[in-house]
């Protein structure tokens, strides 16, 4: 077991170091950081100072070698357009993207499980129908015109919700969050609902194909002979049987939520990760592309290594053989 | 009156195409501390019946006519929630594989628990000492430490027990057995079922249990009732259906069964199930396809295909270090000889062994030591593709299960041309097509069913298919890996039947793995035993069904199913089949 994590840190190690190559490589020679930094007046003197400065002539490793340092204390240098560290203005935007993801993906979870379970218990039933023909829907709609058609309706024909930004945030040591505030909370709902309805129908489908492979088995069958009541047979043994693949797919939705966030982010002007980089992509601010990079990276191989430890959790077959 | 009556009962399965009658105007009934033996073949009903009884039809399923009673009362026209009550109180059902009739995520103790409390309204420590007693009673060793352990952790033989302990948790009155130990060694299987009847006896239970296996039957029933699509063609005493059967279906049945104690010439057909077409004429190698440029110039006079000292190793875990890596020998120094022409049998229990000897044959598996002498050749020597070729057209292979072994996204006709395609045996796509229906037409499936696809077909006939494709590449030796384990009986026969003719016809030498000793007797010159990886000891194979040498071998023996009260005098059929 422990072995195991280690083995599985040892991974993730070093597919961040990878990430981390390949964002050093863009900082460091798509375009000249100098020729960024300076304006025309500069002479070359004062370039070749400052390129002396920030150690751009040392040889590639070690200028790597620092990269990697720096980044793992979270220092991606300063901010091309902003004038500002990198590490302020992701440390600002970071809470706004997490409470969005986390938000929609337990939305999703919780009510796209019992969808599934509901169309896999009932499949003819009108409801199940209902359910299915609307995942269709969250399937085939890209995200963006949800978000404008969900804008349309909520917000400029109803006026029910807000239809941008993040409203009023309460600052706790570092962290905004918009949850304790009734603006906050209102803002929340549609970009939430709209990032959500994707996964909500992934999860909804996957739990629904998941369970009727389930219920089809012998010791489901061996549990109704055993005259269980179907609401044990269901719940505590079918459910828990098909929730092994549920939880890998939740895990790498979760981390492409965090990191395509980016659509419904600038849908909804919604002030986070994704909106920074897109506003960093078309200003060129490579050393904020570099820091998203590997922030994503980051959060993809943790949410990996969680449902790694999660497997272990759920399903008993595998804690023996690892342990043997 | 009985325990259980079941009355006319008809069972249907509508469907667009017309209503499929399963279960035709069966009746049956058990008393209480008898065993009742419904026996058949597949999709004669047997199942059907346990289910009906049990309430749980698979739909559309419906009950047509008829009645079940238990204990005087009728149970099949109850609302769904009262039959739920009956299930597992005082009607259960053992299933036939422990690997998946258990909740793999659950430990043991918590599946009993769950059900004693639904059951028997005992509180969660009074169920806990009923677990723990009732897995005492089915006889499994440390019960108080066991019952914490999940499924996976138990071995086949064990997780039935456990399976057991489950069906009888709240004392029902009345066990449907299907199939109980079709999946387990034939140890295991003779365990399990004196356990059975240990448990029918003590608890005056009344059970039933449905096999397609004879040797089950002369075991433990008490009274036999046969099944033949849908019916009930006989019924009475174990012994006097055995040993004394009216019906010719029974007959037939009977007479399909291998004879542990008796070498035929060849299995008696079962014609009365299957018209199969007659059979084809034989194969004179001299103007046959399978015949012509059998290139095989004998290269030395040593046996064809010998082992020496063959060995491999699988990996338990994937540490770094050598010294921390654990390993299972599968075969362990294992060495014999085969000689041309030749029948070789190996048996063994499952994991002993004989299915990896079969791949590392065909190289389908690297040796971690030791050799493959083929002709003369060391293969496992060779590593290139190009020179291991001529080898593998050679050797071929059957596979146990016909449904897994065929690609379902393949006509007949691609199967069976893939290897005569890939090793490039005939000259035009007329020719291979004609080869093609020219095999199909000798294993007695009929050129027409080249067109088909896989799933046209029954297990029977896929076999049929797999031996046509392992025969296209025109094989010096073949190797059968239990070809007839997952065929109904009578299938057996027609399937061993086609093997001893292809053998004699092409002289095929034949490696031949089973764990059925009584097929082994039939079909084989020499006979292998194999436990855990080693070879126990080889003799000629009447020599060793008369005075087996080494202990293990004498046991195996032993737990042969003895067909107790069974004189074959029914047995005419086999007149027919050998005269």
């Amino acid at each position: 077991m422990l072995t195991f994590i280690l083995h599985r840190l040892l991974q993730s190690v070093l597919v961040i170091l990878a990430v981390a190559l390949i964002a050093f490589s863009l900082f460091r020679y798509v375009g000249d950081p100098v020729n960024a930094m300076t304006g025309q007046d500069t002479t070359l003197q004062q370039r070749e100072e400052l390129r002396e400065r920030l150690g751009l002539n040392d040889p590639f490793l070690v200028q790597y070698g620092r990269f990697v340092a720096d980044a793992a204390q979270a220092e991606f240098g300063i901010s091309y357009r902003h004038r500002r560290p990198v590490r302020e203005l992701l440390a600002e935007r970071l809470p706004a993207t997490l409470e969005l993801s986390i938000v929609s993906m337990a939305l999703a979870l919780l009510l796209g499980i019992p969808m599934g379970v509901y169309t896999a218990l009932k499949p003819k039933g009108i409801l199940s129908r209902g359910f299915m023909s609307l995942s269709l829907v969250g399937v085939s709609l890209p995200t963006f015109l949800i978000g404008i058609l969900l804008i349309l309706l909520f917000g400029v024909v109803l006026r029910w919700l807000p239809t941008f930004g993040r409203g009023e945030v309460v600052h706790l040591s570092g962290w905004t969050t918009g949850l304790l505030t009734k603006s906050g909370l209102q803002s929340l709902i549609l970009p939430a609902f709209t990032l959500a309805l994707f996964q909500m129908t992934l999860i909804m489908r996957l739990v629904r194909s998941e369970m009727l492979e389930v219920l089809r088995t012998d010791f489901i069958k061996f549990c109704r002979a055993r005259g269980l009541p179907s609401r044990l047979v269901h719940f505590r043994h079918a459910l828990k049987n098909t929730l092994v693949p549920v939880i890998t797919i939740t895990g790498l939705q979760l981390g492409s939520i965090i990191a395509f966030a980016i659509i419904t982010e600038s849908v909804f002007q919604w002030p986070g990760m994704g909106l920074l980089f897109i506003q960093a992509i078309t200003t060129v601010d490579i050393p904020v592309m570099a820091a998203y990079l590997c922030m994503v990276a980051f959060f993809f191989v943790v949410i990996n290594l969680v449902v790694d430890l999660l497997y272990f959790a759920v399903d008993p077959r595998l804690r023996v053989r690892r342990a043997a | 009156m009985a325990l259980l009556d079941v009355e006319n009962l008809s069972v249907e399965f509508p469907s667009r195409r017309g209503t499929f009658v399963a279960v035709n105007g069966v009746t049956i009934a058990v008393q209480p501390g008898e065993i009742l033996g419904v026996v058949g073949e597949s999709g004669a009903g047997k199942s059907t019946i346990g289910n009906a009884v049990i309430g749980l039809l698979e739909p559309p399923g419906r009950i047509g006519a008829g009645q079940i009673r238990l204990d005087g009362q009728r149970i099949d026209d109850l609302d769904d929630d009262a039959k739920r009550r009956i299930r597992g109180r005082r009607v259960s059902m053992i299933f036939q594989d422990p690997q998946t009739s258990l909740d793999p995520l659950q430990t043991i103790e918590s599946q009993l628990v769950e059900t004693i409390r639904v059951h028997l309204g005992l509180d969660h420590r009074a169920a806990q000492a009923r677990a723990v007693d009732l897995l005492r009673q089915v006889g499994i060793p440390e019960p108080e430490l066991r019952v914490k352990l999940y499924p996976h952790q138990f071995s086949g033989g064990m997780r039935q027990r456990v399976v057991i302990a489950l069906a009888l948790c709240a004392e029902p009155e009345v066990v449907v057995a299907d199939e109980p130990t079709t999946a387990l060694d034939v140890s295991i299987q003779a365990q399990i079922l004196t356990l059975l009847k240990r448990l029918c006896r003590d608890k005056r239970v009344g059970m039933i249990v449905i096999t397609h296996d004879m040797g089950v039957i002369a075991e433990i029933t008490d009274r036999v009732a046969v099944m033949y699509r849908g019916k009930v063609v006989e019924e009475g005493p174990t012994s006097k259906i055995l040993g004394d059967p009216d019906h010719p279906y029974t007959r037939a049945l009977i007479g399909a069964v291998p004879r542990p104690d008796l070498r035929l010439h060849r299995f008696p057909y079962v014609d009365y199930i299957e018209g199969i077409a007659e059979k084809p004429a034989a194969i004179s190698l001299k103007d046959h396809w399978l015949g012509r440029s059998r290139d095989f110039q004998r290269r030395h006079d040593g046996p064809l295909l010998e082992l020496r000292d063959l060995s491999i190793r699988f990996p338990l875990n994937t540490a770094w270090l050598e010294r921390n890596r654990r390993y299972v020998d599968a075969v362990k120094g294992v060495s014999f000889a085969i000689r041309e022409g030749e029948t070789f049998g190996l048996v063994g229990e499952s994991g002993s062994g004989k299915s990896t000897i079969a791949r590392l044959i065909t190289q389908l598996y690297r040796p971690s030591g030791g050799s493959v002498v083929f002709d003369g050749t060391d293969v496992t020597a060779l590593k290139r593709d190009r020179d291991l070729n001529p080898f593998r057209r050679q050797i071929q292979m059957v596979f146990q299960d016909p449904y897994s072994s065929l690609n379902p996204r393949m006509r007949v006709l691609d199967i069976v041309a893939e290897p005569i395609r890939f090793h490039r045996l005939a000259g035009s796509r007329a020719e291979v097509n004609r080869i093609v229906r020219d095999l199909l037409d000798h294993v007695g499936l009929g050129a027409k069913a080249a067109e088909k696809y896989p799933h046209e077909f029954s297990g029977g006939q896929r076999q049929r298919i797999v031996i046509a494709r392992a025969l296209a590449t025109r094989p010096r030796f073949l190797i059968c890996d239990e070809p007839t384990s997952a065929l109904d009986v009578s299938i057996q026969a027609q399937i061993l039947n086609l093997l001893k003719d292809l053998q004699e016809e092409l002289r095929l030498t034949m490696l031949f793995i089973s764990h059925d000793l009584p097929v082994i007797r039939q079909m084989c010159d020499r006979v292998g035993v194999m436990r855990f990886g080693q070879l126990l000891e080889v003799a000629p194979t009447e020599e060793l069904f008369v005075s087996p040498q080494h202990p293990y071998t004498q046991e195996l023996l032993s737990l042969m199913p003895n067909f107790r009260g069974l004189t074959h005098r029914g047995l005419d059929v086999e007149d027919r089949a050998t005269g």
